[in-house]
Parts: structure tokens; C-alpha cells; sequence
């Protein structure tokens, strides 16, 4: 009903062919409980209006009543898909306000980490994308891949998504032993494993044929909404935080920020298989160069952030996720505020999808990479 | 007729990517056996987590039933939201000192998050994460549990 009266309301009535539909919150392809309000037009789309706040869980007010150190266990809960990027930007955030440098040891482990969970999101990614198009296989050919890297996290974080592996400070544990061992066993496999995915649904015609030229985005829109990650890289938009503002060993590794200007769907999934790639460099180069030393560094029992407002922005697997934390001297924050680059990406949805069939709106949504948690928060 | 020649090998072109898509899955249909997954309800036995694995807060004992806990209260304070509940009692010791020693460990499994910041709090090392993961149960009660056996008494030794 309220729909309906917000159409009348903004004086905007429904032609006689027109109509509105929900699509989700329950929908499989929404990847959560999003809602997206659909103007048809047959099976054109007009317009989307996206209604977020079904699992939104008050995280940024619950981060008021507790210790910096206890918000990262709410940050795992946020994106997932990317739980060791959101809890670094809380740690590297809490450091830079306390102005402790941490050991360079624990800077590349973090950085391993990072690469590893964007290797797992973007697997996971690509067996939604599939089968989001109808090809089921690719969801248990990426789950497979994904789940030595969880087996990886599992041994040394102790848990295989909400990991809480990054303290402020440094980390919870040594790595285990086993650590490096896995690593460059997983690397060798899955060097073989990427060209299976090319040959299974990059070169597909099916896939092809619903994706090029679909869902543009150009690259003044991407900035002007703020879309970042492999979906504003996608439109040509340069903002990878990883190379334009560098932190944990990121300014010791070589590197390629993926660039695409084709601004469609396409171009979306490539960049995320392209980055994979890139994933696996990275980790190569720092894997057996990781510096003796400690795993932490001893911080006080109750930690106490200066007053001021401080700011800290990471690449996660989605794009730019960045903590603000305002602090007036106590141990708990005044105010915390998450930038999750999935509120972005979902807001520009509408222009992308525009004028095209409700078909590509699943393969759209798709390649944006949504994670409702990391919308709501 | 240009363009008639140009859909005609689309489609050949097309038939052919399936067919490159084909053979993989055709490779993993005829070699299922490197493939498998776990077989887990039967694998129980065999079952082995790693040792890091965080299932829940446990509380080791000895054989003579003395256990590291003092009831210091850190756990309690660095719970993120208030698994734990530290009750204790206060004893006469046999030297007729007043000393306040653990009555119960209290913890809800229900609303713990596991993230390990009690046990990497805790002084004496006397609480860690157990490997069980299987907390299914019909009756949300059981989920509180009270980590120190009955009977059970601080080891000696253990600095307060």
C-alpha cells in the first residue's frame, strides 16, 4: 500500500500498462533480504527503488557502548564476505589514533590475509554470478576452490568466517606453522583451477550474450555515486585505495590496479577474474619474505583514543570500506560511522538497469557483488 | 548475405564454447573419485578440527578436580556482550583470611560470538576455546552452562 500511495503522492500515476512489483525480500537473487520496488513496463524495468534495512542490527550504535577491541568482533558481522579488510580498518584506525606502529611482520600477514579473503569473495562471487544466469556448476566448482582458503583461515584464525584475526595492535595469533606451506600449495592448485573458470563461463556464449553491452555505467555516473571497488574500476574509475593510499605492506609489493572501460557487465566480471590474478601475485611476493618478529605489539589493558575524529579506509573484496571514529578521551567511542561500499554500489542500480529487462536486472545485481549485512550494518 | 554468413558461424562459435565449457565438466563426471566431499554425518569419528578451532569456552580440569580460575572478573569485562557471568563467594582460610574465590562460571553459549577475547584476557590461562561443534539442543536452558565442575577447587599455586 505504501508504494502505491508514494507514486500518487509524488504525483507520478501509473500508466495503465505499468505496475509495480517487490521484488525480494525474499527473493535467491537479491543474496539476502534487499527489496527492490520494480516499475514495469511489461518486461521493461522503469525504475528501481531500492528499501534497505531488513537485517539492519544497530551495529554502529552498539559500537558506542563497548572497547575499540571489542568492535571487531561486530565488524566480522558486517561484510562477511570481507570480515578480515573490515576488522583491519578498525585496527589500522584505533593505531593510528593511539599512534603505535606495528611490527612489519604483522603488516604482511595482514596483507596475506586481505588477498586471501578477496581470492574467497571473489570465488564465491563468481558461483553466485553463475548460477545467478542458470549455470549451477559454477557454484560447486567455486566452492570447491574456496573452501582450502577457509580451511586456511580455520587453521590459523581459528574460525572460517568471523575470523577476528586483526586486533588493535597486531593480530590474535601467531600464524601456524602450517601456514606458509598451505598457502603456496593453494596458489600451485589454484593457478590450474583459474583458466577452468574461463573455459567454463567466461567464454560462454550464454554468458556473453547477457552481458555485454548491459548495465552501463558511465564513469562520471560511477563517481558521482560513489561506486567503487571492481564495479567503479569496471567504468575506468581509478580508486583503489590499495595503490592511491597504501597501507600494511601494500607499498612493498608490485602490483596492478585492473582498469576497464567498457562500463558493462563484461567488464565487471572480468576485472573480478583479472584481480584474482592479481590476488595470487601478491601473495607470491610476500609468502616467503614474511619478516621474523613479533605477532603483536603490547598494548595497554584499556585502550583510550585521544579526542578527535579519526578515519581510516581499506580496499575490501567489495570497494572502498572506510571507519570513522569519534572519541572523546573515554575508552568507548562517542560515535562510530562505516563507509560500506555496499550502500554505494546498491544506490546506483537504477541508472544501470534503466531501460532494460528484468532478466539483466538479476545479472546486474549480480556483478555489483552485494552483501545485504554490509548494506544494512 | 554478409550478415547471414556472420550468424550462421555465431552459431557455430557458439555451439563450440559450450563444448570447451562441456569438457571440463566432463572431465570431473568421469574422475569423480579425487573429487568427493566429505562424508560428514559418517566421518564423526574420524573428524578431527583444527586445534585453533573456536567452538566454545571450555574450562579444563585436572584429574584431582582443580581448575586455574581465581574469578578474577577479566573475562567478564572484556565480554563483548555478556556471555559471561562471574559469581563468587568469600571463604575463611584455614591461615583466617577472608578470600573471595570462584562460585560459579557462568557461561551462555547462546549469545557467545566466539571471538576469543575472554581466553586471550585471561591471567591465569584458565579458560580456552574447545574444539565441539555440534551445540544443537532442543531446550534453549541447556545452552547456559557453568564452567567449574562441582567440587571443584582452585590448583595450588595458581598467582592471584
Amino acid at each position: 500500500m505504501s508504494e502505491i500511495r508514494e507514486v500518487i503522492i509524488n504525483n507520478d500515476r501509473l500508466a495503465t500498462d505499468e505496475y509495480l512489483v517487490n521484488m525480494g525480500p525474499q527473493h535467491p537473487s537479491t543474496h539476502g533480504v534487499l527489496r527492490l520496488l520494480v516499475r514495469l513496463e511489461g518486461e521493461k524495468v522503469l525504475n528501481i527503488q531500492p528499501h534497505s534495512g531488513y537485517i539492519h542490527s544497530g551495529i554502529e550504535k552498539m559500537c558506542e557502548a563497548i572497547t575499540y577491541p571489542q568492535i571487531i568482533h561486530l565488524t566480522d558481522r558486517m561484510d562477511y564476505l570481507s570480515a578480515h579488510m573490515n576488522n583491519e580498518a578498525v585496527a589500522l584506525c584505533v593505531e593510528k589514533a593511539l599512534q603505535v606502529e606495528v611490527p612489519d611482520r604483522v603488516k604482511y600477514i595482514r596483507t596475506i590475509m586481505d588477498e586471501l579473503a578477496r581470492l574467497a569473495s571473489h570465488q564465491l562471487w563468481w558461483c553466485v554470478f553463475g548460477m545467478d544466469l542458470g549455470a549451477l556448476t559454477t557454484f560447486f566448482y567455486g566452492l570447491r576452490d574456496r573452501e582450502l582458503i577457509l580451511d586456511i583461515f580455520e587453521e590459523t584464525c581459528g574460525a572460517r568466517m568471523t575470523v577476528s584475526y586483526n586486533t588493535p595492535g597486531g593480530l590474535m595469533f601467531d600464524i601456524h606453522p602450517n601456514f606458509q606451506k598451505r598457502v603456496k600449495d593453494f596458489i600451485k592448485y589454484f593457478r590450474t583451477k583459474l583458466p577452468e573458470y574461463d573455459k567454463l563461463l567466461s567464454g560462454n556464449v550464454i554468458l556473453r550474450e547477457r552481458t555485454e553491452g548491459i548495465g552501463h555505467l558511465s564513469l562520471n555516473d560511477a563517481i558521482a555515486f560513489g561506486v567503487t571497488g571492481p564495479s567503479g574500476r569496471a567504468s575506468g574509475f581509478s580508486c583503489d585505495v590499495r595503490k592511491n593510499q597504501p597501507y600494511s605492506a601494500y607499498p612493498f609489493v608490485k602490483f596492478n590496479e585492473i582498469l576497464d572501460f567498457r562500463c558493462d557487465t563484461l567488464a565487471r566480471y572480468e576485472v573480478r577474474i583479472k584481480e584474482m590474478y592479481e590476488s595470487l601475485n601478491i601473495i607470491e611476493q610476500l609468502i616467503d619474505n614474511i619478516p621474523e618478529g613479533d605477532y603483536a605489539v603490547k598494548m595497554k589493558g584499556v585502550l583510550k583514543l585521544p579526542e578527535g575524529e579519526f578515519y581510516q579506509r581499506v580496499e575490501s573484496a567489495r570497494g572502498e570500506f572506510g571507519v570513522f571514529i569519534i572519541s572523546d578521551g573515554k575508552k568507548n567511542p562517542y560515535r562510530v560511522k562505516f563507509r560500506s561500499p555496499g550502500f554505494s554500489n546498491l544506490f546506483a542500480l537504477n541508472k544501470m538497469t534503466k531501460g532494460h529487462k528484468i532478466a539483466d536486472l538479476v545479472a546486474i545485481m549480480s556483478t555489483l557483488d552485494l552483501i545485504i549485512p554490509d548494506i544494512d550494518r | 548475405m554478409k550478415s547471414f554468413i556472420e550468424y550462421i558461424v555465431s552459431i557455430f562459435k557458439g555451439v563450440w564454447t559450450l563444448l570447451v565449457g562441456m569438457k571440463v565438466t566432463a572431465k570431473y563426471f568421469f574422475t569423480p573419485w579425487n573429487h568427493v566431499t566429505q562424508q560428514y554425518p559418517e566421518n564423526r569419528d574420524k573428524l578431527v578440527m583444527f586445534e585453533r578451532f573456536r567452538g566454545e569456552v571450555i574450562m579444563p580440569h585436572t584429574d584431582n578436580n582443580e581448575h586455574l580460575c581465581t574469578g578474577c572478573g577479566i573475562c567478564e569485562i572484556n565480554c563483548p556482550n555478556g556471555s559471561i557471568e562471574i559469581i563468587s563467594k568469600s571463604i575463611v582460610t584455614p591461615e583466617g583470611k577472608k578470600k573471595r574465590i570462584i562460585d560459579q562460571h557462568i557461561y551462555h553459549l547462546g549469545m557467545c560470538t566466539l571471538c576469543n577475547l575472554c581466553v586471550k584476557a585471561c591471567p591465569t590461562g584458565a579458560i580456552v576455546m574447545g574444539q565441539k561443534f555440534e551445540h544443537a539442543v532442543w531446550d534453549r536452558s541447556l545452552l547456559t552452562k557453568v564452567l567449574n565442575q562441582p567440587g571443584s577447587k582452585i590448583a595450588e599455586g595458581v598467582k592471584e
